[in-house]
């Protein structure tokens, strides 16, 4: 123990702000507050349209001359993983469900997709084969039908193996209609599983972590449990996969959308035990981590109890909870009640969702 | 959760924390100011919402225990310009790429074509530096006395392994040094102090009696858990309620007044103890570890000429007056609007264990919206 004499205290002092707005990094693909603010900064201003109301989807008119969505949906989506295969999916398997799954949450049937490769010169055919046919597995399970499609090579380096850009297309139910804006007060959240199972299946399959867990990715197409829940939850408001940044960021999303608060109850919220385990371990939260087969709900509460026996009745949503409420106020914000009966914000993931340090 | 978490969940439970804030309600008479030194504590408090739950008599202050929060802009400088030459490798724990230095931060320098890597162990770094012979490999080892030992160790493994280009950037803080200098401060309100259970775990505490005694402050090692944490602050008032000042142990099932030898033998064995400069508080003697003579050799800062570079902080911030407890992130004019966590001003609002950061995403939204 020192005893020396005390130091002077310097006082008030700061780094000047950084701003990450000249340069892209890492957190722009975050899913959370960044890649928000790069879409609004930098995007929109130049690739807008009044069709897009800021769902992962966009509900199109038929006609130029026609100001009524009438039907037609249409979703795309990147993927880039490393490693490309891991516990529960693959890069093939997740670029059909990815935008399966958007389509879906506008309550339209997904019909077509098409698929852009880009791939790394290097890459063993043997392993893209295994990626197409993965593929073909969640195109026939979600029924779509991969129709077109393109294909580049980059020079070696210059990829990650393969990226996979899949562009889908729908067809709306006319009675069904979820959106993001369509939250009110009184309204019932629900969580169609347990969370945080892809994203640390991945961060395992990395092999970096220093021990082996038996999580699996959750990944999957959601239609055919959407088709059910809207059959029996018609009133149904706000569909959401809650994928990059995790529940808190897309029910953040919701809230702003539809200005209202969200208030989520923590000892209602699934996470499987070896998942929690990791994320204790590594510093990371459950709540911001990337799912790929789940769902949330928001709906009247009326019908809460019949979407929640729906989701349960499917083999994708056997452990669905009741998470929570939407409440009018503080608008646009997500409020969680946490276990000891107190109540914290729960805010948008900021950038990168990087491990603790002790 | 519902799976719930067996090794923590008891120290979780709703019923036990209720029983424990009972108890607190009856024992306080008084209010009192109660510095929890870790940052680990400052997050664990506001991710639980503990706070809000306690008797209005009891302030909780927050301490200088974030690493990333103290780590100086000087050593971040050094650390930016090593990881962007081309021959390194940088190695990093997650949290302090996203810490800005004079002009950009690690984030930047891996934009800009840098190696920087996150790793979760040191010995990570070690294993990289054995399948890149061409490269260098370089840690930055920060932390306090927690982190030290398995910095040690990658050490005394880059030698056993007889590998030439392994290297750590050093900014290892030590506890004891900055209760004094916050204790010592005339400004100082800390009455009652969490000792951080953690660096408990490997130092023991047979250093703080001293404190104690000298400043007349209880001296409460506790934990991370919300049962852990109310037990601390529970030991601490009934204490300052009774006029003591013992150094006491809330935290037993990992805690031993000796600690982990065999994590301090690798500390004194590759370590030794210098001035160090803590962001937001200035220069505390004695308050920091360098790698010792014999270890010179895997010391970044020698390896690689940074010794010109010197950086001094703006002044823009209350980040400092925060660290040392003076001042809580809501009395600062910038947090939550010019200062949020992608666009922190000062380290505290970087980090997830940094004060600003935990009330950032935490707090009450009622008085963050004012």
């Amino acid at each position: 123990m020192t005893t020396s004499p005390l130091p002077p205290l310097e006082g008030p002092v700061c780094p000047l702000p950084l701003r990450h707005d000249q340069t892209v990094v890492m957190g722009h693909g975050s899913g959370g507050r960044m890649t928000h603010e790069l879409i609004q900064n930098t995007f929109l201003p130049h690739l807008s349209s009044p069709w897009n109301t800021g769902n992962d989807f966009a509900a199109l008119p038929l006609s130029q001359e026609s100001n009524v969505p009438a039907g037609l949906v249409v979703s795309t989506d990147s993927h880039i993983v490393s490693p490309l295969f891991f516990p529960g999916g693959d890069i093939g398997r997740l670029a059909v469900c990815g935008t399966v799954n958007d389509i879906s949450m506008s309550g339209a049937t997904p019909l077509y997709l098409t698929a852009g490769f880009i791939l790394e010169e290097g890459l063993p055919i043997s392993m893209l084969e295994k990626i197409l046919a993965s593929m073909k597995i969640a195109a026939d399970e979600a029924g779509v039908q991969v129709v077109a499609g393109d294909t580049k090579v980059v020079e070696k380096g210059k990829g990650d193996g393969i990226f996979i850009t899949t562009t889908g297309v729908g067809l709306k139910d006319p009675r069904y209609h979820p959106a993001g804006q369509s939250a009110v007060p009184g309204d019932v959240v629900l969580i169609s599983g347990a969370l945080g199972d892809h994203a640390m299946a991945v961060l395992s399959a990395r092999g970096d972590l220093g021990f082996e867990t038996n999580i699996q990715s959750d990944v999957a197409p959601l239609n055919s449990m959407i088709h059910e829940l809207l059959s029996a939850a018609p009133h149904t408001h706000v569909l959401r996969d809650p994928t990059r940044g995790g529940l808190a960021t897309s029910l953040n999303e919701i809230a702003a959308q539809s200005k209202v608060n969200i208030t989520i109850f923590e000892k209602d919220i699934p996470v499987h035990t070896p998942v929690q385990a990791v994320c204790e371990m590594l510093g990371f939260d459950p709540l911001y981590a990337a799912n790929e087969g789940k769902l949330i709900v928001i709906v009247p509460p009326d019908e809460a109890d019949a979407a929640l026996a729906s989701l349960r009745s499917h083999p994708y949503g056997r452990e669905a909870r009741m998470i929570g409420e939407v409440l009018p106020n503080p608008k646009n914000r997500v409020l969680l009640k946490t276990r000891i009966g107190s109540s914290r914000i729960l805010d948008m993931l900021a950038g990168e969702m990087l491990p603790r340090i002790c | 959760m519902s799976d719930g978490f067996p090794l923590a969940d008891g120290y979780r439970d709703p019923t036990l924390v209720a029983t424990l804030l009972a108890q607190l309600h009856v024992s306080v008479t008084h209010p009192w100011v109660i510095m929890e030194i870790c940052g680990g504590q400052t997050h664990a408090i506001m991710q639980s919402g503990l706070d809000q739950l306690l008797p209005p008599q009891i302030e909780l202050v927050h301490g200088p225990g974030c690493p990333v929060c103290v780590t100086p802009l000087e050593l971040i400088d050094k650390a930016l310009d090593i990881a962007s030459r081309p021959e390194v490798i940088f190695c990093s724990f997650g949290d302090m790429l996203r810490v800005p230095g004079s002009s950009r931060d690690l984030f930047s320098v891996r934009a800009s074509g840098g190696q920087v890597r996150v790793v979760y162990s040191p010995l990570d770094a070690v294993r990289l530096a054995q399948q890149n012979p061409d490269k260098q490999i370089v840690f930055f080892a920060i932390g306090f006395e927690t982190t030290a030992p398995a910095n040690a160790a990658s050490v005394l493994q880059a030698e056993a392994l007889g590998l030439t280009n392994y290297s750590i950037l050093v900014s290892h803080v030590r506890v004891p040094p900055a209760m004094h200098a916050i204790l010592g401060s005339p400004q100082s309100r800390v009455q009652g102090f969490l000792a951080a259970g953690h660096v408990c775990a490997v130092m023991g505490y047979w250093e703080y009696p001293p404190i104690a005694e000298k400043y007349h402050v209880p001296i409460v090692v506790t934990g991370f858990e919300p049962v852990d944490l109310l037990r601390g602050i529970l030991m601490t008032v009934k204490q300052l309620e009774a006029g003591t000042s013992e150094v006491e142990n809330a935290y037993p099932r990992l805690v031993t007044r000796e600690g982990n030898p065999a994590a301090q033998a690798l500390i004194q064995r590759v370590f030794e103890p210098c001035d160090r400069s803590w962001r937001g508080i200035g220069n505390i003697p004695g308050s920091g570890w360098k790698l010792n003579h014999a270890y010179a050799q895997y010391d970044a800062e020698n390896k690689f000429d940074v010794a010109s570079i010197q950086t001094r902080e703006s002044e823009i911030c209350i980040a400092g007056d925060i660290l040392q407890g003076l001042k809580k992130p809501l009395d600062c004019q910038a947090f939550g609007r010019q200062c949020t966590p992608q666009n922190p001003l000062g380290a505290p609002m970087v980090s997830s264990e940094g004060a600003c950061s935990a009330y950032f995403r935490f707090h009450n939204p009622m008085e963050i919206s004012q």
